[in-house]
């Protein structure tokens, strides 16, 4: 398994994600999702995601312009994904975003509905103006998912929630 | 022969553009009341090629390599020789 996490990667220079795109290391990662195998990117990881095309549309600068950090209400909308299969389908979980550039933006919406290719969207409102509220996404396959809220830091319940936990007992399963 | 080349990367017609909306707004509080606000980018570099045609050829593989997201962004090239 790969897991790109967040972070800032080349300062988000030019865009989010795209000069770490560029880099010796995503050649391996494309191999390795060609081959079904599970990639996961979370934050810059699933902008990241975008801009090397593993996974349809782009996350761009917030509606509001702002960076949001707070703790959201998502439903899981499939459990086709080696991450999501432990959860219910529609799931309601709680888990914290902490980004500005997070709205996600596809020129074929269409397609993630035709395929089932949305796995989270926002629950309670739609904090930086997402088309269709949607803050997960994955490839055809479903192998390689990219979101947006960090479910590692939702894995116990000091943290305030555990509901991320099964995005990676998920994937041990 | 090195040219001078300057690519324009701007959102694509009808896209929300934050950054725009908020210098509109700032603007506003000083009383200057605009419309249709847009930001640019532009990134300038000179390029050592054969011919224009070949420069220009080079710097448009670059913009949709890194420089544009085609999902996202219009571009435009100017070339031109030192």
């Amino acid at each position: 398994m790969v897991i790109i996490p967040g972070g800032f990667s080349y300062g988000d220079y030019l865009r989010a994600g795209s000069i770490a795109g560029i880099t010796p290391i995503i050649n391996a990662i494309k191999e390795f999702a060609q081959h079904n195998n599970p990639v996961l990117g979370i934050c810059n990881g699933a902008q990241i995601l975008g801009e090397i095309d593993l996974v349809p549309g782009v996350f761009i600068e917030n509606e509001n312009a702002k960076f949001i950090c707070e703790s959201k209400q998502l439903k899981v909308n499939t459990t086709r994904t080696p991450f999501t299969k432990l959860y219910d389908k529609n799931e309601i979980i709680n888990l914290p975003i902490a980004h500005k550039e997070g709205r996600y933006y596809t020129d074929n919406l269409e397609q993630l509905y035709d395929n089932d290719q949305i796995v989270l969207t926002f629950e309670d409102g739609n904090p930086n103006g997402s088309m269709d509220a949607i803050t997960g996404v994955c490839n055809y396959e479903g192998n390689v998912v990219a979101v947006m809220p960090h479910p590692e830091r939702a894995v116990e319940e000091l943290l305030r929630s555990k509901d991320g936990l099964k995005f990676f007992e998920s994937f041990l399963d | 022969m090195n040219y001078n080349v300057e690519v324009k990367t701007s959102l694509k017609k009808g896209m929300l553009n934050p950054e725009a909306s908020t210098i509109e707004k700032a603007l506003a509080l000083l009383n200057y009341e605009v419309k249709d606000t847009k930001t640019i980018n532009i990134i300038q570099f000179t390029l050592d090629a054969e011919n224009e045609e070949a420069a220009l050829a080079q710097v448009d593989e670059m913009c949709q390599k890194l420089l544009c997201n085609p999902v996202i962004h219009d571009y435009e090239i100017n070339i031109s020789g030192e």
